[in-house]
């Protein structure tokens, strides 16, 4: 079995983002950068997934992005993947260009399983996986927080359904069965991240990440969302302190808030 | 333009949020010229389709095998409907069931999809979206490049639609034979309980990481919420923790509300917390650190226990 696992670098969301003056770009040079969370998820399920019910799956790795994504790819070999490939583009595409790309690299790879991160923390788009699982015609099972590998049914109506999964939806958990292969979108608690060892690392240095150039994929990119400006946010509240719970009442009541 | 509305609905009747895309969509074709149309899927749903003809023309499409929102089988019906209706442009409200199901169908509609719009602007006759992204911390402004254009809208950020003078057409949308079978419904397991639904609540009752267990949430979060007839809400370490269940999450990654009044109690402010409540008109915090960042968020603070505050809050508000 083949797990295919796309990591975006994103920047950490433990520090303040800034707008540049010509308000178009983020200054992004001074702030460090991580894994997309969700990913790490993912990366960490899929590792589970070896350790587990699967020992003969192969995990593999895709970053989509510029030469600094060589970083987290081998951040996630050191976390478990076994290869990683590296799309070389300038700047990380747009949600329909990552999908197209990650498309390309399932036809070259035929994996079972595409297990990603439900959205970045940087566009918070919450797009590429849905729309990589479209463009594939493969079943999708979005925002998930349990995968459990499940012996095949023999009765017909339902055969071949290899995974169940529970989903968080708005208005609750969700449970599905998947046939593979299969798109999974990972939420934060599907489990925790674990943080490679030493050894792994070192370990992570022998492993290969080729390099894959986009004119290889036949690939133009065609942006679908063109950003024209960016706008920082900022409170405009002033907190009215109180001192007692009468006091807050008082207020409340005078300003209609109950 | 035409605009194809995709309308979530409980089985009985649209989700109000959800209605909010209707209304998004009047506001483009009022300014365009254009026309309205909604689409609603799933199984005995011809009551919801026919709530729905007042805000013009109606899609649906009804079926046993569309009885639970399946992304495969949802997508597909989109897709067939949107090449009826030559939608040029396919809105709905965000939501998980838009995000997951709408997503793919724009997958397959080839990708011009914009997330979580906040506001939107025309130049030059091109419509311009802003959305928020870095969970709020910054909002972009872009445009949609191929059509259609497919676009989610923060049910916070639009009003409710209009009703039209005359009802709309209902037109049936027939059931490609077969849909995909590659995913399986089995169960939804929902504690959405006898409160207020958080999205929809003048007033919502967050609890955060100073409330220790189930019992002291009920106590306490719920406590409160009852006097004000309120909903209750969470952050997310209340939800890992499994205080708190996961479809009362506010924030980045999960429910986004504008209520009336926030009541944070116990919640430092993380800004994945803030990305889902900050729009709240009015909002009172109350936490025992002083630097807490949610005061920098807040019209109202109280520096407190909430195991002293909020019981003697209860006990004011049932005073007569
Ligand atoms: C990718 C990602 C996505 C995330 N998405 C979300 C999300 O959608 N929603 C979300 O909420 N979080 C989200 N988080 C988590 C977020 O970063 C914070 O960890 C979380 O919001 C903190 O929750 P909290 O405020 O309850 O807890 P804490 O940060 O631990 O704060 C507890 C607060 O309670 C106060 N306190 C403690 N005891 C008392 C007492 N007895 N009386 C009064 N005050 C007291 C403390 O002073 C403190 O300010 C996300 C994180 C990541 C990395």
């Amino acid at each position: 079995m083949k797990i295919l696992v796309p990591i975006k670098r994103v920047p950490d969301p433990d520090h303040r983002i800034r707008v540049d003056l010509q308000r178009i770009a983020l200054e992004l040079s001074d702030v460090p950068h991580i894994i997309n969370p969700f990913d790490a998820n993912a990366l960490e399920e899929a590792v589970r997934i070896r350790e587990g019910p699967v020992p003969d799956a192969e995990i593999i790795a895709i970053g989509i992005g510029d030469p600094a994504w060589q970083q987290e790819l081998r951040t996630s070999l050191a976390m478990g993947a076994d290869r990683a490939i590296h799309v070389g583009v300038s700047g990380p595409p747009d949600p329909w260009n990552v999908a197209r790309i990650l498309r390309a690299i399932t036809e070259r790879e035929s994996p079972d399983l595409v297990l990603m991160g439900k959205q970045a923390v940087d566009d918070d788009s919450n797009q590429a996986g849905q729309f990589v699982a479209g463009l594939l015609g493969w079943p999708q099972a979005t925002f998930v927080s349990q995968i459990e590998f499940i012996p095949l049914d023999p009765e017909p109506s339902i055969a071949g359904h290899q995974l169940r999964v529970a989903r968080e939806t708005d208005t609750g958990i969700e449970t599905i069965r998947l046939r593979l292969p299969a798109v999974i979108t990972a939420d934060l608690r599907l489990n925790e991240p674990r943080y490679a060892a030493l050894p792994a690392i070192l370990k992570a240095k022998r492993k290969p990440i080729e390099t894959i150039p986009l004119t290889e994929l036949n690939i133009e990119l065609s942006p679908r969302v063109e950003r024209i400006a960016l706008q920082e946010v900022s409170s405009s509240r002033k907190c009215q302190y109180v001192q007692s719970v009468d006091e807050l009442l008082d207020q409340l009541f005078l300003n209609r808030c109950l | 333009m035409r605009i194809l509305a995709v309308i979530e609905h409980d089985g009985s009747s649209p989700k109000p949020g959800s209605l909010a895309a209707v209304g998004f969509a009047q506001a483009v074709a009022e300014r365009n010229g254009g026309h309205v149309a909604s689409l609603v899927i799933g199984h005995t749903v011809a009551g919801i389709a026919e709530i729905l003809t007042s805000f013009g023309i109606v899609y649906f499409a009804d079926s046993p095998a569309l009885a639970n929102p399946l992304a495969d089988r949802y997508a597909q019906v989109i897709v067939d409907a949107v090449s009826r209706y030559h939608a040029d442009m396919l809105v709905a409200a965000s939501s998980t069931y838009a995000k997951d199901i709408v997503g793919r169908a724009a997958g397959l509609l080839g990708g011009a999809m914009v997330s979580d719009v906040v506001a939107h602007d025309w130049r030059d006759g091109q419509l311009l979206f802003v959305r928020p992204m870095h969970a709020g911390m910054v909002t972009e402004t872009v445009i949609l490049h191929g059509d259609p254009k497919i676009v989610t809208i923060r049910p916070t950020a639009y009003p409710q639609p209009i009703a039209m003078e005359t009802q709309g057409e209902l037109f049936p949308i027939a059931v490609q034979d077969p849909l995909p079978v590659g995913m399986m419904w089995e169960h939804l397991e929902s504690k959405l309980g006898t409160r207020p639904d958080v999205t929809d609540a003048r007033i919502v009752v967050a609890g955060g990481r100073a409330i220790a267990d189930r019992h002291d949430f009920e106590r306490l979060v719920g406590g409160l919420a009852d006097c004000l007839d309120g909903a209750i809400a969470s952050t997310r370490a209340l939800v890992d923790a499994g205080i708190a269940p996961n479809s009362l999450q506010v924030g980045q990654t999960g429910k986004i509300i504008a209520p009336e009044l926030y009541i944070a109690l116990g919640i430092s402010g993380a800004v994945q917390h803030l990305a889902g409540m900050k729009n709240s008109k009015k909002v009172l915090a109350i936490n025992k650190d002083p630097n807490a960042p949610i005061f920098d968020f807040a019209d109202y603070g109280l520096v407190g226990d909430v195991y002293d505050v909020v019981p003697e809050l209860i006990g004011k508000l049932h005073e007569p």
